[in-house]
């Protein structure tokens, strides 16, 4: 379980994040939704430890994370764009991962198959067009089998086929009992895979619950038009 | 710790892989080698190498420093997403970047003057050019490193860096000619004595006065230096402040670099 308290964050004068307070639960598939500039890269980039909260705690299992490093070993990251250093190649990018994190390999056949990196393995990073790296990415995020794992617009750059192997991933995953964070703007991607919603405008949570409750607070039957009445609805508060 | 060596180790390999380290490397032999073979007179050569390093030296490492972490972002980033703490990782960076280039001075100068077969009462005098050359590598690389991570926009450090190497090696002392100059008239010895203190260009150049024992030839700093001091006294001074110049930076960048937004 991953416990936000009261988070703050402010980048100069601009507050991103205003009192965040909310709970992710494993087993599920927890989807952070909300308009471009809304706060769901900060939030994860603060789950992740990458960015400081100016206030509040983050707990994961009741322990607080924020000076810690640790619990990283149980989280598996892919960011909105992939970056890694590009004179190295694929194979070595993931040798050099797994010994930062002082972990082996585990057997990845399967998961580089799925990503149809196979051909891909001993080009350098440099080479690769920006959807490759974003499959080299997916496979960093599920290779050391983490618990929690975090998925910044995974499928953004992904061809069909590579988009729907790592959504059969992702699923599998969560029967696993896997606790899974996930940003996208493409709603029925949502509606496929998130259990869970969070809502956010303006870094201020507007609606945290299920899919189902979701659906019916908003009395429509497609995700997309009560995410986009609920937009709506903000913009006619401006 | 073996976190530190992981990273360390894996830059050296990055940096040895590009040619840039050979260039550098090669700058520095081609340098001595010419002017001990131009210069009849090895203590005259050892001179001239000294003020190439000493202008070289910190440009280089401040700007290479700089440009390394700009484009380090990217590693950072995906680093920091990994169960290691920042403070490995910075340590990590800084010796990973630094290392190369005191190894590429270190070595092509060395293999100059062992060509050359330097004479056996100049060797202490070449010594000290290897490792004030070293020292200012690891200064300026700390400096560098501050200021990169200070600011998270590539044209603001970059220009910063810049003007930190044109105030401390060229500015610098003219403002110590200027005062020296403007209260000729009062005792200030100490006043610019102080000053100095507070440049590591001018401390290095310091160390390599007290050494050659020329210090009337180096201009005012280094004469005031020799006074006051003597020539022990004065290298041990000059030799602690430069390791508060490469401790205070890098504590500050550490600093910093643990509570930067990534």
């Amino acid at each position: 379980m991953i416990r936000l308290k009261e988070i703050e964050k402010k980048f100069g004068k601009f507050e991103v994040l205003k009192n965040l307070s909310f709970n992710i639960e494993p087993g599920k598939i927890t989807a952070l939704v909300g308009p471009n500039g809304s706060g769901k890269t900060t939030i994860i980039k603060t789950i992740l430890g990458l960015v400081k909260p100016d206030n509040g705690d983050i707990l994961i299992n009741d322990k607080s994370i924020l000076n810690d490093y640790h619990y990283r070993k149980n989280i598996g990251y892919m960011p909105q764009t992939a970056s890694f250093p590009e004179n190295l190649t694929v194979r070595e990018v993931l040798k050099m991962i797994s010994d930062l994190r002082n972990s082996k390999i585990q057997p990845i056949d399967e998961l580089i198959e799925a990503m149809n990196l196979t051909s891909e393995m001993n080009k350098q990073i440099k080479t690769l067009s920006g959807g490759t790296k974003q499959k080299v990415s997916a496979l960093i995020s599920l290779m050391f089998n983490p618990s929690i794992i975090i998925l910044d617009e995974p499928t953004a750059g992904l061809d069909p086929v590579a988009s729907s192997n790592l959504k059969e991933l992702v699923i599998k995953e969560k029967l696993k009992g896997k606790t899974i964070i996930l940003t996208s703007h493409i709603m029925s991607e949502i509606e496929e895979l998130a259990d869970h919603i969070i809502f956010l405008i303006e870094g201020k949570i507007k609606f945290d619950g299920s899919v189902f409750d979701l659906l019916t607070y908003k009395g429509e039957n497609k995700l997309e038009k009560a995410i986009a009445n609920m937009m709506n609805e903000k913009s006619a508060w401006n | 710790m073996e976190l530190i060596f992981k990273i360390i180790k894996f830059e050296l390999s990055n940096a040895f892989r590009s040619k840039w380290i050979l260039v550098y490397s090669l700058f520095f032999f081609i340098s001595a080698y010419l002017l001990l073979n131009f210069e009849s007179d090895n203590g005259k050569a050892a001179l001239s190498m000294m003020n190439i390093v000493l202008i070289v030296i910190p440009l280089v490492s401040i700007i290479f420093g700089t440009m390394f972490v700009y484009n380090s972002i990217d590693f950072i980033r995906m680093a920091l997403c990994q169960p290691i703490n920042r403070s490995s990782l910075f340590i990590g960076l800084y010796f990973g970047n630094s290392i190369p280039l005191a190894v590429g001075f270190f070595s092509g100068t060395l293999i100059a003057f062992v060509i050359n077969g330097i004479t056996v009462a100049l060797i202490s005098d070449f010594l000290l050019i290897l490792l004030v050359g070293v020292a200012l590598t690891f200064i300026f690389t700390s400096l560098a490193f501050l200021i990169a991570i200070i600011f998270s926009d590539k044209a603001k450090g970059l220009g910063f860096s810049i003007i930190i190497w044109m105030v401390l090696s060229v500015v610098y002392d003219g403002l110590i000619l200027f005062v020296v100059y403007f209260f000729r008239d009062y005792p200030i010895e100490n006043v610019v004595l102080a000053i100095s203190l507070l440049n590591p260009i001018d401390l290095a150049r310091i160390l390599f006065v007290l050494g050659f024992d020329i210090s009337a030839l180096m201009g005012y700093t280094g004469a005031l230096f020799n006074k006051f001091f003597g020539s022990s006294s004065g290298l041990i001074i000059s030799i602690t402040l430069l390791f508060i110049w490469f401790i205070t930076p890098t504590y500050f960048g550490l600093r910093s670099f643990k509570l930067k937004d990534f």
